[in-house]
This record gives structure tokens, sequence and C-alpha cells, in this order.
């Protein structure tokens, strides 16, 4: 019986369904499934970030016990096997194309990062695997490496493509130009701010593995991956590298442990696996060690930018100016061109009503591994650019942080608002969130704690972040003129049972968001179906007719939509049926969470009776309606939404240690309506964990060599329990206005509005050391020295 | 090869190692023990916490033959045979204490141990420097320190049933 008690619709925290697998040690990641007869793969990985590929000796490797086989470059190339493809192509000023060098799955003569394979080895085991990797004998010519962002640019420095000179991928730019001139040749003040976006390692804690299958009956390869959109990796992998038809190759992607990104992209290793299996005629698991990942999962952020604000006397913004250069790696990772332009640039409006914008972007090549998309992806670079040029110009200008934010923000009757960098904000409101924000951190109350820690002989800081982002990236047709190649919509099966339970078919991927449980919620809202009658398939290419994946908090957004849509299809069938089945005019017949009923009686079918009809049509109107209860959708967003909010941190700085510890972080986002609020606030934390530990802890450092120096968990600081605080998380909403939902997305806000937030919190509590600017992370030598430095310029 | 004998999860086990063999590869390769995850290769990680003799020890950072004749307990055997829930996986599940699910056997069993190590009860800030050992990069630990703090007084038996989250 389809009865909904208690309530699990929209809105409720209802308690995962997926948890149970998960906590019993039940779940099904990538390296808990084994193939009949599978064998090992391991990567042999340069040592060097730049050099030559002379010879590779594997004569010894391959007679050592259990090993199948070892492919090299050549091995890949002989077979016309593609490079690993980059799916946006950005445009120069010109209007050229971008420098878009061949990325091969193995190294072909040269290897450009530590970390680029150079060889895989297969072998009965993993153990046998690798002691044959490490048998190989590959003679380099180690080459001058370039590392650095701004260094890449650098006359006479290292050249990392043949195809690239100068190291430039593309010079790009945004906004009038002319008009930003103006606007500030008639400004009272010009404040300039320069800031490096410190380069992380996005580190799920699964680390990626991938087994390839291949059936040589029917000529079917199987890939099971640790991918966040299995329908673009069978996309990706079999048109361009493998020349594989979709009907030919299946994509899973099971259980995964975490993705923010790094999941997203086509990666070498799937294609050689699945390549390779074809070879060997075997099944073949790979599996990263971590050291592994850290040199070749893509890393996020590092970015390089001026700019400039420009103020007229009463502290309103004229006009902004923005100077970026954007590492990309060694190679374009899938999505990485599209990062510091389209997701990026497009953002420096933020919440402020500024009239004109001009952003210039220079994506540079180097001898690192590829960097992409982390966790919110270009929106956290430009809130915290924009976040801390806010506050260092309040500071110049003499003017209130917060009123200075609050003088400038887009009123909410201002939407939909135009930005001039092209996307248009259709809701918002900026003030309330702020107000509630400033309400429950005790804003008002901070000078007297700060007097407090004083006392003790701490230096106590506040700061405050207010920002909006873009999520559910789309339109198709707009992202396609932009660059992009794919269409970025979602697709939604819904499929009602005989009698009356529900599977639901999507092509978004859960690897940690809940989809389980909120898409569940969906359906019992909408077709008063329980949750427990409501089944999520999902990462599976041979059950899911298609799909973009889950990135840029588009699931709900886009993936919900789609389902939303296909249970309007099956309501608009339902609703013929029990026309005749209740002999009404369809007119005349309503639907509500799982009741059909003709208007104004008592007279009424369930959605069982229904569906029960559908597949058993016995009684039913067969030459105008075919049988059956089954929808799908296709959903292309009308527009980007945009979650904005409002962060304020407050942390203690222990001079004589130079330990910053985060007192309190208070978030107030405005993620559109919410379906499950106990999952909106996880996500809410998690990400600002991301947040806090970009301002505080992480760094990905690379020597001038290139030599990754942070390549391990002994050696990068990832936040633990005792570095984070509790985090508040309250929500205001304000409805999208563009999708079926009101739905806005929540799985990138604290990513993208904590960092500035920290540092601001940090600076604020040098303030009396006349402290303008502190680069991430704040670690504790970073502050001591700053602490220190005062100390030794007073004495 | 040498061989042990372990008993994991109250089932005795015979198997072949090589003398380089580790405890997770033991339980995830020949007994197909796959709740046990491996995180990282540096013991920093824990998720590959198990219990050996009642104690919390990380399995990548122990041989299979240093094992011989101990008692183990995985996440799988962590459960009722009905499928009742510890008050550590309860807690977890109404906590909303996991995201992604990979670094979760390794925290249950390293907060089963250190709410077994302190019979007295902790403060979350206990609870934080506690988990040092774990890390996890989904939820920013605020959920898994509120479980925890709600497990302990279950499993102290101060208080005769999980008490419920706030959210409702």
């Amino acid at each position: 019986m389809n009865v909904v008690t208690p309530f699990e619709g929209i809105g409720a925290s209802l308690r995962r369904k997926e948890d149970f697998r998960f906590l019993m040690g039940r779940g099904q990641y990538v390296d808990d499934i084994n193939r009949p007869g599978q064998t090992h793969a391991v990567m042999l990985r340069s040592p060097h970030a730049h050099a030559t590929i002379d010879r590779i000796d594997t004569v010894a490797a391959k007679a050592m016990p259990g090993v199948k086989a070892i492919f090299v470059g050549e091995d890949m190339a002989a077979e016309q096997i593609g490079g690993i493809p980059c799916g946006w192509q950005i445009h120069n000023k010109d209007g050229s194309p971008m420098a878009e060098p061949m990325h091969p799955a193995l190294a072909l003569g040269k290897v450009r990062h530590v970390g680029d394979p150079v060889a895989v080895v297969i072998a009965e085991t993993k153990s046998q695997a690798r002691d044959a990797a490490e048998a190989i004998v590959v003679d380099y010519t180690p080459l001058p490496a370039v590392s650095g962002t701004e260094a890449a640019l650098q006359p006479g420095a290292p050249q990392v493509h043949d195809g690239a000179p100068g190291n430039l991928c593309y010079d790009w730019h945004i906004g009038d130009k002319a008009a930003q001139e103006a606007a500030f040749a008639r400004a009272a003040r010009v404040v300039k701010f320069e800031t490096t976006n410190n380069r992380l390692v996005p580190n799920a804690m699964e680390p990626r593995a991938a087994i390839g299958d291949f059936d040589s009956f029917s000529g079917d390869y199987t890939l099971y991956t640790t991918s966040q959109n299995p329908h673009v990796i069978r996309l990706l992998m079999g048109a361009f590298v493998l020349h594989i038809p979709e009907s030919k190759l299946r994509v899973v992607a099971p259980d995964v442990g975490g993705g923010f990104g790094s999941k997203i992209y086509h990666y070498a290793e799937e294609a050689i696996v699945t390549w390779a299996a074809g070879k060997v005629k075997r099944p073949i698991k790979w599996t990263c060690e971590r050291s592994e990942s850290f040199m070749s999962d893509a890393h996020g952020r590092d970015h390089v930018s001026t700019a400039e604000l420009a103020l007229d006397a009463e502290g309103k913004i004229l006009g902004l100016k923005v100077h970026t250069l954007a590492n990309m790696g060694a190679y374009l990772s899938t999505f990485a061109p599209c990062v510091p332009t389209y997701l990026y640039a497009t953002l420096l409006s933020g919440v402020y009503a500024t009239p004109v914008i001009y952003a210039e972007v220079k994506a540079v090549f180097t001898n690192t591994v590829p960097v992409d998309a982390y966790r919110g992806a270009g929106r956290p670079e430009a809130t915290y650019l924009l976040e801390r040029l806010m506050d260092v110009a309040a500071a110049e200008a003499g003017l209130d942080k917060v009123d200075f934010r609050r003088r400038n923000f887009i009123l909410p009757d201002q939407f939909p608002y135009q930005t001039p960098v092209a996307l248009q904000y259709d809701s918002g409101d900026y003030h309330s969130t702020l107000e509630a924000c400033l309400e429950t951190a005790g804003w008002a109350g901070f000078e007297a704690r700060r007097a407090e820690s004083k006392t003790r002989g701490r230096l106590r800081g506040i700061g405050i972040s207010t920002y909006v982002e873009a999520c559910g990236i789309a339109p198709s047709a707009v992202v396609g003129s932009l660059g992009a190649r794919a269409g970025l919509y979602e697709v939604g099966t819904i499929r009602v049972h005989p009698t009356g339970s529900v599977t639901v078919l999507t092509g978004a991927h859960s690897h940690g968001q809940g989809h389980e449980t909120t898409f569940a919620q969906l359906i019992a809202d909408k077709l008063g179906v329980p949750t427990a009658n409501v089944d999520i398939v999902h990462g599976d290419t041979a059950k899911v007719p298609f799909g973009m994946g889950t990135y840029g908090s588009r699931s709900l957004a886009v993936g919900g939509s789609a389902m939303d849509k296909a249970m309007d299809k099956i309501i608009a069938k339902g609703k013929r049926i029990a026309a005749h089945l209740m002999e009404a005019s369809v007119e005349d017949v309503e639907f509500e969470r799982g009741t059909f009923r003709v208007a104004g009686t008592d007279k009424t079918k369930t959605l069982t009776d229904i569906s029960l009809a559908a597949y058993v049509p016995h009684n039913y109107p067969i030459d105008e309606i075919e049988p059956g209860l089954e929808e799908t959708a296709f959903y292309d967003p009308k527009n980007f939404t945009y979650p904005g909010g409002c962060h304020i941190c407050e942390v203690e700085i222990d001079p004589e240690t130079g330990r910053t510890e985060v007192l309190n972080f208070t978030a107030v986002d405005d993620v559109g309506r919410v379906i499950n609020p106990m999952i909106v606030e996880g996500q809410v934390q998690g990400g600002v964990a991301q947040g806090i530990g970009q301002a505080l802890l992480e760094a990905a450092i690379y020597d001038a060599s290139g030599q990754l120096v942070s390549g391990s968990f002994m050696d990068y600081t990832m936040p633990r329990a005792g570095d984070l605080p509790d985090v508040g998380v309250a929500t205001h909403v304000t409805l999208c206005t563009h999708n079926p939902l009101g739905v806005k997305g929540c799985g990138e806000v604290g990513a993208i509005g904590s960092p500035p937030a920290v540092m601001n919190a940090v600076v604020d509590a040098l303030r009396d050391y006349g402290v303008r600017h502190v680069e991430m992370p704040a670690t504790p030598q970073k502050i001591w020295g700053i602490v220190n430095a005062h100390r030794l310029a007073a004495e | 090869m040498p061989q042990v004998t372990l008993t994991v999860n109250g089932t005795k086990h015979t198997v072949e190692v090589e003398a380089r063999t580790l405890l997770v590869e033991t339980l995830r390769e020949q007994l197909r023990l796959t709740g046990t995850h491996v995180g990282c290769d540096t013991s920093q990680c824990g998720a590959c916490v198990v219990h050996m003799g009642g104690d919390s020890v990380k399995s990548c950072t122990i041989l299979s033959v240093q094992c011989d004749g101990s008692e183990i307990t995985t996440i799988e055997g962590l459960a009722a045979a009905d499928g009742t829930l510890h008050p550590m996986q309860e807690a977890f599940r109404e906590y909303h204490a996991l995201q992604c699910g990979f670094c979760t056997p390794g925290m249950v069993m390293s907060a089963i141990d250190l709410v077994n190590k302190h019979p007295d009860g902790m403060s979350e800030k206990e609870i934080r420097e506690g988990l040092e050992g774990n890390l996890c990069r989904c939820t920013g630990y605020h959920n898994i320190v509120k479980a925890i703090a709600a497990a302990q007084d279950v499993m102290h038996g101060r208080v005769p049933e999980l008490v419920r989250a706030a959210a409702e």
C-alpha cells in the first residue's frame, strides 16, 4: 500500500537509505569488485618532471613470475589509439583556438610531469606487477622543467609542448575594456590587490580505480571506474580514444568514495586497462595508491591574480579589472580550460552591482599534474579574489567592511540581474542572508570577545564573506557556443511497476551526496510513493539511458528537474487511464500525491490502480494509449542557478606558535528549495571544511625542478577533526525561478564562501600589526613569521 | 609460504600469505571482506582500522604473519546477526555522520575503541583529538563528533537508547 507516513517528501530530514550498506561494510566500490580471471595492473610512472624517453627495456620484467604483458606508449600508438581528449575549447582574444597538445595515455617519447605514466605491467597479482614494474629499465634524459604559474610565461622558460609557444594555452578575455578604463578614469580611488590561489589536491578518500573487462565472444568491453559521470567517460573514451561504439562499451561507476571534481575527468588509466583487457583477454584491475593519486589525480585552483577596484567618493563600486594566470599543468584535463574562464571570470561581479568589469585570463602549461575543477571550480577563486579585495578596499577607503558590502549589494528588486560578465542572476536576497549571519555569529559583540582574547595573549579576528555562485551548468546551446564539446542536460526515467513501486533511472551520480534518499523524496512528494518503494539506479550505462553526471552542484537542479518532468509525463498518462477507468473526461481528473480524483466527486483511483491497469490492460483504451507506465525526460536547463549567502568566521591566533584556531564558523546560505535539510547541512559543513583546509592548511607544492614536495598524507596537510570547529548552518530560501523544483544546489557553497571568510578573519586578527594581506594557506610557520617580524621591527 | 590462522568476526580461517602480505590484503583479497578500505599508503587515513584482540589497529600497517592466532573484528562483524546495528553504527546513521561511506568503516571501528577506552566519557574536544588517526573528506567531522558523543552514552549505559538528532 502506497501511503506516505510519516511525511517523507520535500523538506523532511529523512535518514539516508544508502547508509545501511556503507555502515555494514557492504558498499561496492570499484576495488571491492573482482572479476573472474582478473589480473592486476601497475603503472610505471615518470620520476622526472620533464625528460625524453630514450629507451624502455622490458625484457627482464616480462620474464618475471606472473607477468602477462607490459605495454608502452608505442604499443598504443601502433593501434591508432587516440589521445586523452579535452572537453572544452577556449578561443583566444583574436578568435583563434587555444593550444591543445596531444595527451597520449602512455607517454610517447617524452614525459611532462612527475607521475606521467610510461608503461603498464599486467600480472596475476598486484605484488607481481609491482615487482616487474621495478625491473623495467627506462633511460631518460632529463630536461629543464617549469612548475610555477608565473615562471611558465617568463622568456626562456622551458617549453612543455612544441605546439604551445611560450607555454601559452590561451589568452582570453571577457567584458568591456574601454568602459572599464573610462570608469577607472573617473574613480575617486582605485584599490589594487594581488594574490595567489593555492594549488590543492582534491584527495577523495577512495583512491581512483579501474577494471577493464573484455568479452571475446560478444566483443563487448566493460569498464568499472571511480567516476562521477560514467556516460561521459563512455562518450570520451569510446569515441575519441579507443574507437569503440557505445553499444559495445559499458561503463559502470558503482559506489564511489568521494569525488569533489577529481573523478569527473577521463583519465589515461581508464583507457589503458580497457584497451589492455582486449589484448590480454583477461579482466584487469588497477587501483591507485595514495602517493600515486597525488601525482596523477587532477589538482585544483592554482591562480595568480591582480585585481583593481574603482570606487567613487561614496564607496560605490564603479568598475573592476582583473588579470589572472591559471596553471593547466602538463596536459589539458577534461574541463580544465573552462574553469578559469566561464566558471571564474563570469562570477567576478559577485553579489555587487558592479557596472563594468574587464577580465583577462592567460592559461599556461607547466611540468605539473593537470589542473581541473575541484569543489567549486573557478567560483572559489573568483569569490576569494573579490571578497579579500572588498576587505582591502574597505580598509583603504576607511569604510566599515559590512556597510561597504551592503552599499554595493544587488538589491532584491533588481532580479533578474544582468552582470557585465555574461551571467544573469535569477533570484537572491543578499541582505537577508547577511543580516541573519551577522545575528547568528554575534558580529556586534565581537570587540568584547577580542578584548577578552587579548587578556590571554591571543589575537582574535572576525571575517565575513558574502557570495554568489553559479550551479547546474547550462543551457546546452549556450555552453556549446562558449566551447563545451558536450550538452549539459540531464536524463531521468521513472518506471512505475505494475504494483506501484518505482524505479528511477538517473544520469546523475552519487558519490556521497545521498541521491538515493533525496531523489526518492522527490518521488514521494509528487507521486505519493513511500521512499521505501522507490529505488534509484545510477552509475551504469547499461541501465540508465544517458546522462551527464554529477558536478557543479547540478544533480538536483538539472537531474531532479528531469525526474520532475518525467513524473509530469507519468501523471499525464495516468490521468488518461484514470479517466477511462472512472468514465470521466480527462480534463476533469486531478492528481495529488498518489490519488487520481474526478474533480468535485469522491471517485478516486490510486496510482497503483492505474499502474496495474497499465500493465494488465484488460479494461483499457488500448487503441488510444499504449500499455505500461514508464516515462523518460531530458531536461535542458534555461540558465545556471545562483546559490549565495554569507559566511562568518571567527579565529584566534596564538602569537607564540602562529597557530590559527577557528573558533566559530557560521554559514547562512540560499540554496533554493531544500529537499532534505539534514543532507544540505552536511554538504555545507563538508564544503566549509575543505574551504578552511584551503585557507589554513593545504597546498600542493612543487619545487623549481618540478618535484611534488607535498606528495603524501605525511606532507600534505589534510584537515583533521581537531583542526576544525563545529560549523553552524542555516538557510534562507529564495526559489530558483527557472527550474520546476525551485532548487539551486548546495554541494559547493561551503567551499566557495568560506576561504575568504577565514582569511579575512586571519587578517583582522593581525590588524594591530598593520598586515594588509596573508596568502593561503595561513600556516603556523607563516603567521609566526609575520608576528615575529613585527616584534623585531618594534624592538 | 607462511600459514596464518585468524579468527575473523568469530570465524576461524587458515590462509597462506607472503611474508610481505598486509592484514588488510588478507582481509580484502583472501577473505573477501571488502568493508575494510585502503585510503593511503602512509598509515595516515585510518580507512583500514579493524580491531585486533579488542584494540583498534591500522590493518595496512601490520603484516598478516604478525596476526597469527589473533581475534580480528571488522566492520562486517559489528551488527547483530538479525541486522541490528551496533550503537555506533546507529548513531552514524542518525546523525548523518557519513556521506560517501569510504572512511566510515575505519571511522566507526576507531570510534568504538575510543569510546571503550574512555569509560568516563569524552567531551567533543576530546573526541576530535581522539580521531587524529582518521581522515574524512566529506563531512567536515561535525556530524561524526556528534554521533560519537551520542553513541558513547548508549555504550556506557547512561541512556537506554540513542538520543535522536535535532534535525527532524
